[in-house]
């Protein structure tokens, strides 16, 4: 029978092969022990604080809502974590959890390079191997990134089959999971996979709502009217919205990729083009064809650019408590540039979605409305990419 | 009784997977009836899925082939209708979850039965997940086939327990694909096996050779060969039927 604990509604569930059962009961074991043990969360909450820079700030936009006239906007600004995104909160806990349990070998899939670079980093501090699993077509977009994990010691695998971007990186890492077991830990990325993945790694990020709720307290002595976060997998959205969740005047606004269009093949933008199926482990929304073949997805975006979408956030999709808006490939990018000129701020390309998204909501609302942003991940490694986009040829 | 039974009747079972569709339907059909004409027990037949993600990569790129050139679920059925003419060994399909998820589990199911498919093979569908389809597959009378890996330790019983059709045993840690040497202890693992069913079980994952096949069935009831056969087709493309059949008959012949 179906592990309880592993549905979010009908989503969600262990939809992986035989070999790697055993490996998820004893991942889900030692979380439920480590996650109750106070020697496990100090020397977690040390890591945040001390090494990832935690908390991250909550800082309010003053031009930027001076400019668009209505609520007014706070940026949580988890691109100022070390590593430049909110990926460092789950490897940090990953990491440390596969450490108590005695592996000693990291393996991961990246889009954008960001979980990437993470888990590199989280190897290289914790003494343990780490090998990155990348599509081919995104280690071009990113070269940088790629670059940044061989620096910190990992070695990085050119997907190249299918699509040669995310989805290929998360079949081809769990492929080698299925084949190294015994010391290895797979840190999956995203809120996704199988049971307990999507648990786990929504709670390590739920330390950005957590945040949140208490610096908005704080400034304002109030809870947001909304959070907007981009959605791939969705792990900075479900970080975003988690403890707002039995807030229920609290909007949660997720932002998927439309890439060129939700009316075109060329998106990434799940829950508005695809239907319940089950891959990568879970059951939830993929774009896929009338025989359930997935579907070839596009996003400007690496880190969004994936067929599928969290099985809690489906969840929260069919209980009507989240919304998800798609924003398309020019939308971002004029965000991308609105972020950097009003604010100062470079986004990443990922988390200019959700910009995008406020910069229309922002000005429908009072002026007494609150509205909270998740800037994921800094934009750096976005440069060269945007530039291109505008027809300019940037060398690196 | 399961239908599937009959394929452990012959002494050792030879099972030969194909993917419906490499490079063509055509050739997929001439190659079940070669393989069928030359000792073939039970034809293992694979639904294409765009994301395969326990293959390695020879079977993957029998799945890319095979979507490439617009096999669907339909076309496969129609397929099994025109073997089913005169083909009488057991029939199973492997694929993916999504793909009778997608097509309707009951829809899917209930033609898995009109057209005489035996049963279904799902890697990803593990014993806890089983719920899923095993309603409409005992109703249907489709065996949803069990998987037992190297890692399942403690699962096995529980697994065997419960088994319809035959078990398949994957021999190695890994995707699919030819392996040099298998290493994994299957004499207790099919122990155990023995000790909880009389379902038959087959050795799947790495066997290439007649030697291999040879010392698997000999563990087991049967050995089950894919990315050898489908190094054939890619190497052969349509003239293929007579080197798989050759193939075959030299595996059925070692064990």
């Amino acid at each position: 029978m179906t592990n309880p604990n592993s549905r979010f509604g009908i989503h969600g569930g262990q939809y992986i092969p035989e070999t790697l059962m055993n490996a998820v009961i004893e991942l889900e074991e030692a979380y439920n022990h480590y996650k109750a043990d106070p020697a496990f969360n100090k020397e977690l909450d040390t890591l945040f604080n001390e090494y990832a820079g935690r908390p991250s700030r909550l800082y309010y936009a003053e031009k930027m809502t001076k400019d668009l006239g209505g609520a007014k906007i706070y940026l949580k600004r988890e691109d100022l974590n070390h590593t430049g995104a909110h990926k460092i909160n789950n490897v940090l806990g990953q990491a440390l959890l596969a450490k108590k349990m005695g592996k000693t070998r990291l393996i991961a899939e990246t889009g954008a390079g960001q979980h990437g670079v993470a888990t590199a980093t989280a190897a290289a501090l914790m003494g343990m191997e780490c090998v990155v699993f990348m599509g081919e077509e995104d280690t071009r977009r990113q070269a940088l990134n790629v670059y940044r994990m061989r620096l910190l010691g990992a070695e990085v695998i050119p997907v190249k089959t299918g699509t040669a971007t995310l989805k290929d990186a998360v079949s081809e890492a769990m492929r080698e999971w299925t084949s190294r077991i015994d010391d290895t830990h797979y840190c999956l990325g995203s809120v996704m996979g199988p049971h307990p993945f999507p648990t786990i790694v929504r709670d390590f990020q739920a330390v950005i709502s957590k945040e949140i709720k208490e610096q908005i307290m704080e400034k304002e002595g109030r809870l947001p009217d909304a959070v907007i976060a981009c959605v791939g997998g969705g792990s900075n959205a479900i970080g975003t919205f988690y403890n707002f969740i039995e807030d229920k005047d609290v909007r949660l606004i997720g932002c998927e990729a439309a890439g060129r269009g939700i009316d075109t093949f060329e998106t990434a933008a799940t829950i508005n083009t695809g239907k319940v199926g089950i891959f990568h482990g879970m059951k939830s929304y993929f774009c896929q064809d009338e025989y359930g073949q997935i579907a070839p997805v596009y996003s400007i975006s690496a880190g969004l650019d994936y067929p599928g979408i969290g099985p809690e956030h489906a969840y929260l999709h069919d209980i009507g408590r989240a919304e998800y808006v798609a924003i398309t490939d020019e939308e971002a990018v004029c965000a991308f540039e609105y972020l950097a000129k009003t604010e100062g701020i470079i986004p990443a390309i990922e988390s200019a979605h959700a910009v995008a998204y406020a910069t229309k909501l922002a000005p429908t609302m009072e002026k007494d409305k609150i509205i909270v942003i998740t800037i994921s991940g800094r934009g750096d490694k976005d440069c060269a990419a945007i530039a291109r986009y505008r027809g300019e040829d940037l060398h690196e | 009784m399961s239908n599937i039974r009959k394929a452990f009747e012959n002494g050792k079972a030879f099972i030969p997977f194909i993917t419906c569709g490499d490079p063509d339907l055509e050739t997929t059909a001439k190659v079940v009836r070669a393989a069928v004409a030359n000792g073939a027990d039970l034809i293992e037949l694979g639904i294409p899925f765009s994301d395969p993600t326990a293959e390695g990569p020879v079977i993957q790129g029998a799945n890319l082939r095979a979507l490439s050139g617009g096999v669907t679920t339909d076309k496969i059925f129609d397929l099994v209708k025109g073997l089913r003419k005169d083909i009488t060994v057991p029939m199973v399909f492997m694929t993916y979850a999504n793909v009778v998820f997608s097509y309707g589990a009951e829809r899917f199911i209930k033609t898995c039965s009109e057209i005489g498919i035996d049963g279904i093979i799902l890697p990803d569908l593990p014993f806890e997940e089983k719920e899923e389809f095993l309603p409409l597959c005992n109703k249907l009378n489709v065996d949803l086939i069990s998987l037992i890996a190297p890692t399942s330790e403690n699962r096995i019983s529980m697994i065997a327990k419960e088994a319809k059709g035959f078990i398949y045993v994957v021999s190695s840690l890994g995707v699919t694909g030819t392996r040099s040497e298998i290493k994994t202890d299957l004499k207790s693992i099919v122990d155990v096996i023995r000790t909880n069913t009389d379902v038959p079980c087959a050795i799947g994952f790495g066997i290439s050779t007649p030697e291999q096949a040879q010392k698997m069935a000999e563990l087991s009831d049967g050995a089950i060969v894919g990315s050898a056969i489908i190094k054939i087709i890619e190497k052969y493309g349509k003239d293929a039927p007579e080197h798989v059949g050759a193939y075959v008959k030299s595996m059925k012949d070692a064990i």
